[in-house]
């Protein structure tokens, strides 16, 4: 289970990754974070930018068009 | 880190949201993000509910009332149609949970998202410092702006 956990189901570009981010500037370095969302590009787009700042991507899953990636903050 | 520069010119709705949907997802990633709002663009950073300290000519002060006045005031770039278009814009966004200008901009400073204003800009429009709200990092000239680009991969004239 992830420490902490943000649903962005509904919620368009760029407001997956600007959640994300936000939401991670707020954590504890070594604590994770499950994003859950249902736009299509972000699915690809939150990993890699999360991946570009330095911080970890653990698992990225999709079913039925919801998508759950894992991230755990490292810097 | 990768480095972004815009120059916000135009302040128009449309225009601004695209500069801000892309400062936010370069922020987003870890860019360092640097927005230099100059002409027409300075009137997004205007807080209606501040005032100007020095007193101001007669040009000074149409002007401050003709050009729209902070974040909720700039109108589409096409279709406009008397506000018509700019209406149906902000109907559509909410639509489809899209943040309004004025949130975009909360989001980027957040992010840390520098805000400056071109300070030859604030002189020509006839406003004053006093009449910014509080987003804003800093007045400067152009030679800032040069030196924010000099290591820019990305700098766009929006």
């Amino acid at each position: 289970m992830a420490d902490e956990t943000i649903d962005v189901k509904g919620l368009s570009c760029p407001q997956p990754l600007v959640e994300t981010a936000k939401k991670l500037r707020k954590m504890e370095i070594g604590k994770t974070l499950e994003v859950i969302g249902d736009h299509g590009p972000s699915k690809k787009e939150v990993p890699e930018a999360m991946t570009k700042q330095g911080q970890q991507v653990l698992s990225v899953e999709e079913k039925d068009g919801i998508w759950h990636v894992l991230i755990r903050r490292v810097k | 880190m990768p480095k972004a520069s815009i120059v916000m010119f135009s302040g128009d709705l449309d225009k601004s949201l695209a500069s801000f949907i892309i400062a936010n997802g370069a922020a987003a990633a870890g860019w360092d993000v640097t927005i230099f709002f100059t002409f027409w663009g300075i009137n997004l950073l205007r807080d209606p509910a501040k005032h100007a300290s020095k007193p101001k000519t007669t040009i000074e002060k149409m002007m401050g009332m003709m050009m729209p006045n902070g974040p909720d005031a700039p109108k589409i770039s096409k279709m406009n149609m008397l506000g018509i278009g700019t209406s149906m814009i902000k109907g559509r966004m909410r639509g489809l949970k899209v943040k309004p200008l004025a949130d975009m901009m909360k989001d980027a400073k957040e992010l840390g998202v520098k805000f400056l204003i071109c300070d030859l800009s604030m002189d020509i429009m006839g406003l004053q410092k006093e009449e910014f709200s509080g987003i804003v990092d800093d007045f400067v000239g152009v030679g800032t702006y040069i030196s924010e680009s000099e290591n820019a991969n990305i700098t766009l004239f929006i």
